[in-house]
């Protein structure tokens, strides 16, 4: 199985560099065709991969430079089931979305595949690799590839102000990882991450680590979109094509909290062993802020990506708490919430593309009572905000529910959950409230909790007169609805993501299976079963969700004018203004080194 | 060694980031963004560096003869061609948004509040 691995990335970035070359050469059709039949190719090898590596960690050499003697001069892929399953849920998403935008735009634009197949071989890459400099180099092909996918519009003033905020800050993101990366090269003299953590095991957290730290996680927290770092996404998610947004929602935040993860745990889970607890506790304090900024934020927007944007952000919130809790149920917990709500993220954003297109509108007043005629992408909203609610048992409350059960393990159960319910009741609430007001006509037509002027950030997509959703957009919307409530229900979830979890948290395993090719087994999970607390969490936060609905629809003027001063200063920091953006990204990088350095004194 | 490049590249990492931030055109915010970037080089060099070796050339060198990490070296031409990229691309936009609005003051651009 081997020679699959490197076929993963190979083939998508092969694809990318024909379809750029001779794309104008060519049948649109036959673009659209390689489109979609490269992810379904890559698609079809990562899970063969997936499920190799059930049976073990699988390591690719490049080249066919194998460690001697326990050290490395090559690079490697190390394939295990989170990376693989990333991998696979990155390629479904990317033929889904191609699928969708069979003649989406108006002019076809071979350039646009080109770059999302560059997209899909980056993110395939990054799910892979065993090797910190390709981690790096992934991140950026990554970022670049998506740099300019948010900006594809380049006639229209707002794609390119939101791409170019994106741009600017995950550049700085990337000199972070970077500068980081070369830290620790200097310490260990390898750039392998099973060298690397047989390295440091034995030694305490020095200055030298906790900056290089520091600055990892602060770089992955920027691609995360974890508050203070989380800005650009607001800006970018709101002006990218509808399409582009699905894939960004559903995956790409997510592969920064992946690379941290994959990070800590192979590189500073030995010298950070034994201050794990403040460690949990500053990321803790990063995820629970996310959750209630981004859902806050979520609340008080008028235009649907935007609002969808802010959503992407505090469900980044729960994911960061799952992997902050550093324990295999909390990674478990966030790896099924990020394929669930993933899913259901990208088919909401699919399905404002729907609306987009056809009622040439994103705004939530606009567009008041006018989505009747699309019952798909209203039962898309309505059962989008109940999952992300957490209403039981969809994946999202799967994943909640492991989450704050290892939350309560752990000692910190309460604000966990309590963080936890709240942020994904004004995020389901946010999405349940436009559901009414957009396909139910609910709600008066002014609302003053919004800003007076409608948003200018929709053009995007207004191209082309009246124009028809087609088949394939309807379909792929509800399609991708359909996975992310299917997932919930496959059998054995909760012990085989366990599992896998505790693969990707084994750091003296994995070291030995990299560097002596010694068979890395699947370690026994605990049985576990749902908690009846978390059933009743679940229910309460999607009680809560529809109660904020139904009172943001019902709410006299007043109340929501008051509301409007209180959230004032939240909306303040939001300014749109590039040097803003970059100001909070040093100082929330300069707050998370300081409190690591304190924990690790 | 003396810590003067280590010193050297975290000052040209915040100058870069100061002018960022405190930027009032956006092709001076990118050149910026470039003299940040360039402190990754000046710390992957200083990585490699040993005193009194030589270029990692082995065609000709006697053997046993000290040479810098060639590995930093690989990893500084990476990160250069990573970093024209991103350039030519933040350029472009800028290009983009001059001819649509006739500002290049990040002040002035303002389609996104709140």
């Amino acid at each position: 199985m081997n020679v699959l691995v490197p076929l993963t990335v190979a083939i998508p970035l092969l694809a990318a560099a024909a379809t750029a070359a001779v794309g104008r050469l060519v049948p649109p059709a036959v673009l659209d065709v390689v489109a979609i039949a490269v992810p379904a190719a890559t698609a079809v090898l990562t899970g063969i991969l997936l499920v190799d590596s059930r049976r073990g960690t699988i390591v690719y050499w490049f080249g066919g430079w194998r460690p001697r003697h326990g050290h490395t001069v090559g690079i490697a892929f190390t394939v295990d089931p989170i990376g693989a399953g990333l991998a696979l849920f990155a390629a479904v998403l990317v033929a889904a979305v191609s699928i969708y935008t069979w003649h989406y735009f108006d002019e076809t634009v071979p350039l646009y595949h080109a770059l999302v197949l560059v997209f899909l071989g980056a993110m395939t890459g990054f799910s892979l690799t065993g090797d910190l400099f390709d981690l790096f180099v992934f991140f950026e092909l990554m970022g670049v590839a998506a740099y300019a996918l948010t900006a594809l519009a380049r006639t229209q003033l707002a794609p390119l102000q939101g791409g170019f905020v994106f741009a600017v800050t995950n550049t700085i993101a990337g000199f972070l990882v970077l500068i980081g990366i070369a830290l620790l090269y200097g310490r260990t003299g390898s750039l392998n991450l099973a060298q690397i953590s047989r390295s440091l095991v034995a030694q305490p957290p020095d200055g030298l680590l906790v900056v290089a730290f520091a600055l990892l996680a602060a770089g992955f927290l920027v691609k995360a979109a974890a508050v203070p770092f989380h800005f650009w996404l607001a800006d970018a998610y709101a002006v990218a094509p509808s399409p582009v947004c699905a894939l960004f929602s559903a995956v790409m935040s997510d592969l920064g909290l992946y690379a941290l993860a994959r990070v800590y745990w192979t590189v500073f889970s030995g010298p950070f062993g034994a201050t794990g607890s403040a460690v949990r506790g500053i990321l803790l304090g990063f995820a629970c802020l996310t959750m209630l900024v981004g859902g806050a934020m979520a609340f008080l927007q008028r235009h649907l990506k935007r609002m969808l944007a802010f959503v992407t952000i505090s469900r980044g919130g729960l994911f960061l708490a799952g992997i902050a809790l550093l324990t295999a149920r909390g990674l478990a917990g966030a790896s099924i919430a990020v394929v669930g709500d993933g899913f259901v993220k990208a088919a909401l954003f699919l399905g404002v593309g729907v609306i987009a297109r056809t009622l040439r509108s994103g705004d939530e007043l606009r567009l008041r009572g006018r989505g009747r005629a699309l019952p798909v992408v209203a039962v898309t909203f309505a059962l989008g905000g109940l999952v992300v609610a957490g209403l039981p048992p969809f994946a999202g409350f799967l994943g909640t529910s492991l989450v704050e059960e290892s939350a309560r393990a752990v000692g910190v159960g309460l604000p966990v959950s309590v963080v936890a319910n709240v942020s994904a009741a004004l995020a389901g609430g946010a999405i349940l409230r436009a559901t009414g007001r957009v396909f139910l006509g609910l709600g008066p037509p002014e609302d003053p909790l919004f800003s007076p002027e409608a948003d200018r950030t929709e053009r995007d997509e207004l191209r082309g007169t009246g124009r028809i959703a087609s088949r394939a957009m309807l379909g792929t919307t509800a399609a991708l609805l359909a996975a992310g409530l299917a997932v919930g229900f496959a059998p054995g979830l909760r012990a085989r993501t366990e599992q896998a979890a505790m693969r990707l948290e084994g750091r003296t395993a994995y070291a030995r299976t990299v560097l002596a090719r010694a068979p890395n087994r699947q370690p026994a999970a605990a049985p576990s079963h749902v908690e009846l607390s978390s059933v009743v969490d679940g229910l309460v936060a999607t009680g809560g969700a529809l109660l904020l609905a139904a009172a943001s629809l019902r709410r006299r003027r007043a109340t929501a004018g008051s509301l409007r001063r209180w959230t004032w200063p939240l909306r303040l920091l939001h300014s749109g203004h590039v040097g803003d953006y970059v100001a909070w990204l040093v100082a929330g990088t300069a707050t998370l080194g300081l409190l690591v350095a304190v924990a690790a004194r | 060694m003396s810590h003067l490049p280590y010193a050297l590249a975290a000052w040209l990492l915040l100058v870069g980031l100061y002018g960022v931030v405190t930027s009032r055109h956006l092709v001076h915010l990118v050149l910026c963004l470039s003299v940040a970037q360039s402190s990754t080089y000046v710390l992957l060099l200083a990585i490699g560096y040993r005193s009194g070796a030589t270029a990692p050339v082995f065609a000709d060198l006697p053997l046993g003869r000290p040479v810098v990490d060639p590995v930093v070296q690989a990893l500084v031409l990476t990160d250069v061609v990573v970093s024209v990229t991103v350039s030519a691309l933040l350029l472009a936009l800028a290009v983009d948004v001059f001819e649509g609005s006739g500002e290049l003051d990040p002040d002035a651009l303002d389609t996104m509040r709140g």
